[in-house]
């Protein structure tokens, strides 16, 4: 499951619905930071901006992906749209499977792909006012 | 007194339009594909008409057809079938890629026909040379043609010219001009003045540097990659296109997409979520 959420992510209450799950012995989260550097630069803060209507059917190629590959019991996935502090969660995914090796791999897939493949896009505000759109 | 024969109308829409890489009977000039509008501009003269299919396919839009009886010979391949369905009818065949064909070039060549000989048929106005995709051809070709056929000699252009066609000049210079490459359809949506509407939609620096998140606009573009080249003049897009993706209708595609009316265009610059 994927969603883009406008309010802050909750980490805790995505892990406790995430469970319990019988037949898993593993769950391995990923949470992606707002860090307060990047490329040299004091970053502020950032704006990230989704094409919320392409995101839902590429975050469903890319489950469909994971469980083609891995023998996973659950797959979720938020991510943060708006403007975002230092320190706060731009992404969480979380994977529960019966083992970690399978935990750990499908989590790994999930968000180098989304990062790769959905339409969202992320403007670093740097500490001295000016901005910029990251691969643009 | 013998009487002409009754003009059936026939539309060809079985070529493999392998230069412009996609169905040149859907491409489209104005509010229809071009195999409905060359249909309905044919049928306008005709008592009955057809779209002439290769034998595996579906005649689209629910339109009726005639599928071909000799396979890979092309255009003649549909008019020798044409007349083993009706063999008592004369045909008025039309190219489905001719986009500057109008009703008046059509009622020049009805109205001069002559049903004495085997064809009528325009001279090309570039060499002289008859025109055999936008003819009528006459009962008493059939089997002239089926005997070429059989020899292998499927041009129709040398039909007309060896077998005594009567050729008339083109009202209007470019009329049967044909698009056979994504240039030329550009070219002659342009000179067509073929708009259409679409919704196109901003993200990102787009956004930014557009104003808007989305926008309504009437275009003559016929690509996505166009419609960013007109939309870059207008807003000072900065980013190139080969950075670009594109999806239309909520669908992915290459920026060499081919647009139609009502499309939802969003345009993806490079992404960077995480």
């Amino acid at each position: 499951m994927f969603e883009l959420s406008d309010k802050p992510i909750d980490g805790t209450a995505l892990r406790a619905a995430m469970m319990p799950v019988p037949s898993a012995g593993a769950l391995v989260v990923f949470e992606g930071w707002v860090r307060d550097h990047n490329e040299g630069q004091a970053v502020g803060s950032l704006s990230y901006e989704a094409a919320a209507a392409l995101c839902g059917a590429e975050a469903n190629k890319i489950i469909v992906e994971v469980r083609q590959r891995w023998d996973v019991t659950g797959i979720r996935c938020v991510h943060r749209v708006g403007h975002l502090r230092i320190g706060e969660v731009a992404v969480w995914v979380g994977v529960t499977s019966g083992h970690r090796d399978a935990a750990f791999a499908a989590c790994r897939y999930v968000i180098d792909e989304v990062k790769a493949r959905l339409p969202i896009w992320k403007k670093e505000h740097y500490a001295d006012g000016r901005d910029r759109w990251i691969g643009a | 007194m013998i009487t002409a024969p009754d003009v059936f109308g026939l539309v060809l829409v079985g070529g493999h339009s392998t230069r412009m890489g996609r169905d040149k009977a859907a491409l489209q000039y104005g509010d229809k594909p071009q195999a409905v509008a060359a249909f309905e501009l044919v049928a306008r003269g005709c008592s009955r008409t057809f779209l002439s299919c290769r034998r595996d396919q579906s005649p689209p839009h629910g339109l009726p057809g005639i599928h071909d009886v000799v396979d890979n010979i092309g255009p003649m391949g549909g008019i020798v079938s044409a007349f083993a369905a009706h063999p008592d009818k004369a045909w008025l065949v039309v190219a489905c890629d001719l986009p500057f064909l109008t009703e008046a070039t059509l009622r020049a060549l009805m109205s001069r026909r002559d049903p004495a000989r085997p064809a009528t048929a325009f001279r090309s106005a570039y060499d002289g040379k008859p025109e055999p995709l936008c003819a009528i051809y006459e009962p008493s070709i059939a089997d002239r043609l089926r005997e070429r056929v059989a020899r292998d000699e499927v041009c129709p252009r040398r039909a007309l010219a060896e077998l005594n066609a009567l050729l008339l000049d083109l009202p209007d210079r470019r009329a049967l001009d044909n698009v056979n490459h994504p240039g030329e359809y550009e070219e002659a949506r342009k000179a067509l003045g073929a708009t259409m509407k679409v919704t196109v939609h901003y993200y990102a620096m787009l956004r930014e540097q557009a104003r808007r998140d989305v926008e309504q606009r009437e275009t003559t573009a016929s690509t996505a990659a166009e419609l960013y080249a007109d939309l870059s003049r207008l807003h000072g897009f900065t980013m190139p296109v080969a950075n670009l993706r594109v999806a239309v209708n909520g669908a992915i595609v290459g920026m060499d997409a081919v647009l139609r009316d009502g499309d939802d265009v969003t345009f993806i610059p490079p992404v960077a979520g995480g």
